[in-house]
């Protein structure tokens, strides 16, 4: 008899007033006890709404069903059969518009705790889990060449590595991880779960090269001269977007990738690190995303005293994941709403005073289906002293620069009509690199399916691997 | 990991160090820049590449010791590893098809005007290199500068060399004198690039100016580079950092570049501190 509880077993939170000041993780995970009591509300349904909600199609009602019998380990090892990054995907994915969106309890009452329990297996399998044997490819393995270590190059570089291939993954930061290292913040996703991961691929004979820039220090030409096969690029959508109004340039104003990575990469927020960042007293984060929320989590932590979130349309059209918007709050960050910046004013010494935003409202639609915000011809001017500017994000343009034959969009993205194979012959691409901004979980999705068409090219251009 | 092969002082405040970094110096080209990062817990710093040798794989670079992270790299000895080092980024300088060039050099921006001089002079254009420093005891490069130069002027703020004067001083007595330039390169504190540009305007001359704005990754990932060309918004690290300097904005860059001044400032100090009480334990 499944637990009938209308709701999920509630998530062990660090009470909000503390850790507004503190990057330790919010989300505690289940024990053991929550994971089998909340595993035991799966109703087990024939045709599994849930999977084909799944980016990656997880046999979820199956590893549930071990989870319900307490044989976590045996859990894992379904996930782990389509997912490369559980402890990731379980943290960070949205499930409420995937998995859990789909599941049958919802309808009446909320979803299976599905991400918490693929983060639950996960934790639990990284706690016990056996030293790994370092595994080697054979010597004569083909090599592919994987351009970035986010979501999208670390499941395509593990994908070809159960599959025999020598993976070498470059990469052009210090530390290997892209989004999941330098932007989404520790609270949320303790780097150490990342690197986890990576040892995880290391093990498996992946190699991975720091400070690599494909597109400056090698281009994706002289990879193919060095001896790769194929190459995979999976580079994300790392250029920051600006407002494009005045004053943006004053001092204290950072795109959001800017101020994330010196707060989480670069680790601003400990003293024994170098990384200089304005310790700002008022903030305004601009933008309604899950980036958004993760800066102005982030500036709350490193002491200001006010924090607000500015975003030109209203809470209903935010994209931010509700528990993203929810936990902001509960942190004491100020939502205005129907609120657009116009201009930014600076003292003498170029520092942020104020920041002057036009006041909306909503309109008919767009193209976006959303209601389009409208100025009311009313304004008001925020004292602020930091100004952080997420509005999206675009593809990095080294590679289509030095990669000729490589078709882009006009938004300067790969063109893949099949989602992963490019106009030149044996390079690869996927994830924001091919798409724009999205998910982690639509880019790891992209990696893996990325890995199997490499696999097919390769056999049949080189015979069997 | 990357090991220093040599190192030596320009002067007081000046080193020149090279790296070995074959899969940089295989690429590097005048007008590029890499990326340190001394140890675990250090700054990414951006240094222009000043020199390369393709074949013994090295890279050189010359810097001031003016903040905690210069003053760390400064106190490495040869043999000792850095742990980051990126490149080459940035676009190259584009010094093909001139034939009568003025490359200006202020300070610490001669380690970077040299090579471009280097390059030209090689490649047959005429080149005056104009070089200021403060004082005497500062000048860098002197020989090396000669070497790759039709003329060489080298002023001093407070004429300690026997020829005081601004570069724009030169640079004007040049003009003046006839000399028919397609290009003026300046290299140096953005306030002299300032005033360069302001008397090559008055002349109509081309000139290209060298940025070095705070960056963090110098692949265009986080935008802190961005500096004010023409009235648009550009990354120095990616769309630079050389740019057409009557279109720049140096008074934003000017205040950009002193935005952390006071966390520099305390770094810098606990740095000191730090290093005085060691001399005097070991006293």
């Amino acid at each position: 008899m499944p637990n009938m509880q209308m709701n999920k077993v509630p998530m062990p939170e660090a009470c909000p007033a503390e850790r507004r000041r503190s990057f330790e993780e919010v989300a505690r995970g289940y024990t053991a006890e929550d994971a089998i009591l909340e595993a035991q509300r799966c109703l087990n349904c024939k045709n599994k709404p849930c999977v084909s909600g799944c980016p990656v199609q997880v046999r979820i009602p199956d590893f549930i069903a071990k989870v319900a019998e307490g044989k976590f380990e045996e859990a894992y090892t379904i996930i782990r059969g389509t997912n490369a990054l559980p402890a990731v995907c379980g943290r960070v994915c949205p499930q409420e518009n995937q998995c859990e969106g789909k599941c049958i309890r919802g309808i009446k009452g909320e979803s299976v705790a599905i991400g918490r329990l693929e983060r639950f297996c996960a934790d639990y399998h990284m706690a016990n889990m056996a030293e790994q044997n370092k595994t080697e490819p054979a010597a004569d393995a083909l090599r592919v060449a994987v351009i970035g270590s986010g979501p999208a190059g670390l499941s395509c570089a593990g994908e070809l590595a159960a599959r025999g291939y020598r993976v070498t993954v470059f990469e052009a930061f210090h530390i290997p991880g892209g989004v999941l290292v330098y932007g989404i913040p520790e609270f949320r996703l303790p780097k150490a779960i990342v690197q986890a991961e990576i040892d995880n691929l290391k093990a498996m004979g992946v190699e991975i090269c720091q400070d690599m820039v494909v597109g400056r220090t090698v281009t994706v030409d002289e990879l193919f001269d060095e001896g790769f096969a194929a190459v995979f690029i999976g580079t994300g959508a790392g250029l920051p977007g600006f407002l494009g109004i005045p004053g943006e340039n004053s001092c204290g104003v950072y795109s959001a990738n800017e101020y994330l990575t010196r707060v989480n990469l670069m680790k601003a927020y400990r003293e024994d690190y170098s990384t200089p960042v304005l310790k700002a007293k008022r903030v305004a984060v601009v933008g309604g995303g899950n980036v958004a929320m993760d800066a102005a989590r982030c500036a709350m932590r490193m002491g200001s005293d006010e924090v607000s979130i500015v975003y030109r349309r209203s809470e209903a059209e935010m994209p931010a994941r509700k528990e993203e918007i929810h936990h902001a709050k509960e942190e004491g960050i100020i939502f205005r709403m129907l609120t657009n910046p116009v201009s930014i004013a600076a003292d003498e010494r170029g520092f942020v005073t104020a920041m002057t935003c036009d006041v909306m409202e909503l309109g008919e639609p767009d193209a976006s289906g959303r209601r389009r915000p409208m100025p009311t011809g009313e304004q008001i001017t925020l004292p602020v002293d930091a100004v952080i500017v997420a509005v999206g994000t675009s593809p990095n343009p080294l590679i289509r620069m030095t990669t000729p034959g490589l078709d882009t969009d006009r938004r300067g993205c790969i063109l893949a009509p099949d989602g992963v194979s490019t106009s030149r012959e044996g390079v690869f691409a996927g994830g924001d690199a091919v798409t724009g901004a999205a998910t982690v979980i639509l880019a790891m999705g992209a990696g893996r399916d990325a890995a199997e068409k490499i696999d097919t090219y390769c056999k049949n251009k080189f015979g069997l691997n | 990991m990357f090991k220093i092969v040599e190192k030596y002082a320009l002067n007081t405040t000046t080193d020149y160090l090279s790296v070995y970094a074959p899969r940089i110096a295989a690429k590097a080209l005048p007008g590029q820049f890499i990326i340190f990062r001394l140890h675990e817990k250090g700054e990414r710093v951006p240094l222009t590449i000043a020199g390369y040798d393709r074949e013994a794989g090295t890279v050189s670079v010359i810097f001031q010791k003016v903040g905690r992270s210069t003053m760390e790299l400064g106190e490495c000895r040869v043999g000792d590893e850095i742990l980051d080092f990126v490149g080459p980024l940035g676009t190259p300088s584009h010094l093909d098809g001139y034939c009568r060039v003025a490359v200006i050099g202020g300070g610490l921006g001669c380690a970077i005007a040299y090579p471009q001089a280097k390059y030209l002079h090689e490649h047959g254009a005429k080149v005056d290199i104009i070089a200021g420093f403060r004082t005497r005891e500062l000048i860098i490069l002197e020989k090396e500068m000669a070497a790759c130069a039709d003329t060489l002027t080298v002023l001093t703020d407070d004429g300690s060399n026997g020829s005081r004067g601004l570069v724009t001083d030169g640079l004007k007595a040049k003009i003046e004198a006839g000399a028919d330039y397609d290009l003026v390169i300046a290299i140096g504190p953005p306030v002299m690039m300032k005033f360069v540009c302001l008397l090559t305007r008055e002349y109509g001359i081309k000139t290209v100016v060298s940025m070095n704005p705070i960056m963090i990754d110098g692949t265009g990932m986080c935008g802190g580079c961005r500096v004010t060309v023409g009235g648009e918004t550009k990354f120095a690290c990616v769309d630079g950092p050389d740019f057409d300097g009557h279109a720049v904005d140096f008074d934003e860059l000017i205040r950009r570049n002193r935005m952390y001044q006071t966390q520099e400032q305390e770094a810098r100090d606990q740095h000191c501190n730090l290093m005085k009480m060691a001399d005097n334990a070991e006293n």
